[in-house]
């Protein structure tokens, strides 16, 4: 089963990346160890964001994220694991836990019949 | 005393001896909690208006089991067991009558029971634990969820899952036999040190903020005492958790970092609880009943003797393990034993121990990489460096990622 462990941050730790930067690389490079490491990409600060949508036909642009929240999208892991448990134990070792929150998503099939 | 801090006395003195004596009644355990949380209920609405009866825990007794009677009632699935119970129900009335003229001590303290029924070997092991936090102290799936890392509807459906199974393959409300006493009363202690435990690598290493079911651990472990006082590792259970419990306060230093066990300022022990835990220790050992409980007590024991300025025993130290594994050779049991080698030995064989470990079961633990790269820095190797990367990476508590962190730069 394959689950996005979506990393969530805050302001801070989006200025103090550099900081956290060895404890992400130890964290991705144990997922690679364990072999359920699929992909992940860290995102920018969510105000290089570009939001787009249609409405009634108008295309609308604003700068910026699609939701203005305190905490951010910050990036994200793609792991194979077993099951939710598994994900979830995974999941806590992951800096942003013990930071700001993780969210666990399953990902739906890549090639829906 | 208002009627909510009534109830809620009630309900943390005698919840789990309500539920076990009406679970033995009805041999239903989710119908005997759910008649007892309707109970609750009611008296929470009816005893601010009527004043808290002189009997609480009687009358919650007596009104769960009209509960459970009128539903048994309602449901035709339920027909066979209202059967069993009107049969008992002229027991179960003189009981409460009985119940109803004292001090609510009367009726039959069924938990030793409910205990070993949580712990029962048809039912999934990591279910033991959760079963028992919300059987017999009350706790709901989704604290019980968070402590072990499952998602809370998972757990709900699971421990109703595990219910259900209890009552229909009819496992039996009775004590265990005594040839399968010892090791179903391991399965009973197991799960009350994993409550104590929840999910931490090193009890040591845990957080000390998160205080999580310590107490509630610490409770379960005094009741198996007390309910059977003759049983060493129940004992050796306590005494061990004593010891780890009065250590909590010395896992952080004043800026919240970690602090390894052996560097821990012996003036934040507590000395009342180390005290406690030798007195239990001492009980356990008199019991002549050895056990992995009092093994690992006695480990903790030989670190507590820091309090007296003595220096760690780590000859002590490595013969306890070796005990210890031949009795329970868990993997946390093997890496610790290569520890205390590595300091009466010197590195080399802490890590000639270390290597003999099976790849697959050693891949994601993390105390065997923290102690792998400590023991390679130790001996100057570049390969520290690649076991610190793991370590910091499988570690979950952001105190002891920093300490590694730190570390591996040395």
């Amino acid at each position: 089963m394959r689950y996005a462990i979506l990393v969530y941050e805050t302001e801070h730790d989006f200025a103090n990346r550099e900081q956290h930067m060895p404890a992400y690389r130890a964290y991705s490079q144990a997922l690679a160890e364990a072999g359920i490491m699929v992909g992940g990409a860290e995102l920018h600060p969510s105000h290089t964001g570009t939001t787009l949508r249609l409405q009634n036909g108008q295309r609308q642009v604003q700068d910026g994220p699609y939701a203005d929240t305190k905490e951010q999208l910050g990036g994200f892991f793609l792991i194979d694991v077993a099951d939710l448990d598994a994900a979830l134990d995974w999941a806590a070792r992951c800096p942003a836990a013990s930071n700001c929150a993780v969210e666990v998503r399953p990902l739906a099939p890549a090639n829906p019949a | 005393m208002d009627a909510r801090r009534a109830a809620e006395l009630a309900a943390r003195n005698s919840y789990g001896r309500l539920v076990a004596y009406l679970a033995a009644q009805t041999r239903d355990l989710a119908a005997a909690e759910d008649a007892l949380g309707d109970a609750f209920l009611k008296a929470l609405s009816t005893w601010p208006e009527q004043g808290t009866p002189t009997n609480p825990e009687a009358w919650l007794l007596v009104t769960a089991r009209r509960r459970w009677i009128d539903t048994a009632r309602r449901s035709q699935t339920q027909e066979q067991v209202f059967n069993a119970l009107t049969v008992r129900d002229a027991v179960v009335a003189s009981v409460s009558d009985s119940v109803s003229d004292s001090d609510g001590a009367t009726f039959p303290d069924d938990r030793l029971k409910l205990l070993f029924i949580c712990a029962h070997p048809a039912i999934d092991g990591a279910l033991h634990t959760p079963l028992m936090l919300q059987t017999v102290l009350g706790l709901n799936a989704a604290q019980i969820a968070s402590a072990f890392l499952v998602a809370p509807t998972t757990m709900g459906q699971r421990l109703v899952r595990a219910k259900a199974k209890i009552r229909d393959a009819g496992i039996a409300f009775e004590l265990p036999m005594a040839e399968d006493l010892p090791e179903r009363l391991d399965a009973v202690l197991a799960a009350i040190y994993a409550a104590y435990t929840q999910g931490w690598e090193t009890v040591d290493g845990a957080d000390p903020r998160d205080r999580g079911f310590a107490e509630e651990a610490l409770w379960l472990a005094r009741l198996c005492v007390q309910l059977m006082p003759q049983a060493a590792e129940a004992r050796g259970l306590l005494a061990l958790m004593l010891y780890c419990e009065a250590r909590r306060d010395a896992r952080r230093n004043a800026q919240g970092g970690y602090v390894p066990l052996d560097q821990q300022d012996t003036r934040r022990w507590s000395q009342a609880m180390i005290a406690a835990a030798e007195h239990e220790l001492a009980q356990a050992a008199s019991l002549s009943q050895l056990g992995r409980f009092q093994l690992e007590a006695a480990i903790q024991s030989i670190h507590a003797q820091r309090l007296r300025g003595a220096a760690i025993d780590w000859d002590a130290l490595v013969l306890l393990y070796e005990g210890l594994i031949q009795l329970s050779p868990t993997l946390g049991a093997l890496v610790s034993q290569a520890a205390a080698i590595a300091e009466t030995k010197g590195p080399e064989q802490g890590l000639a121990l270390l290597n003999t470990l099976p790849a697959e079961a050693i891949a994601n633990y993390q105390p065997y990489w923290a102690l792998k790269a400590h023991l390679l820095q130790r001996l100057n190797q570049a390969a520290a460096k690649e076991a610190y990367q793991r370590a910091i990476g499988l570690s979950e508590d952001a105190a002891i990622r920093d300490f590694l962190l730190a570390r591996s730069q040395d």
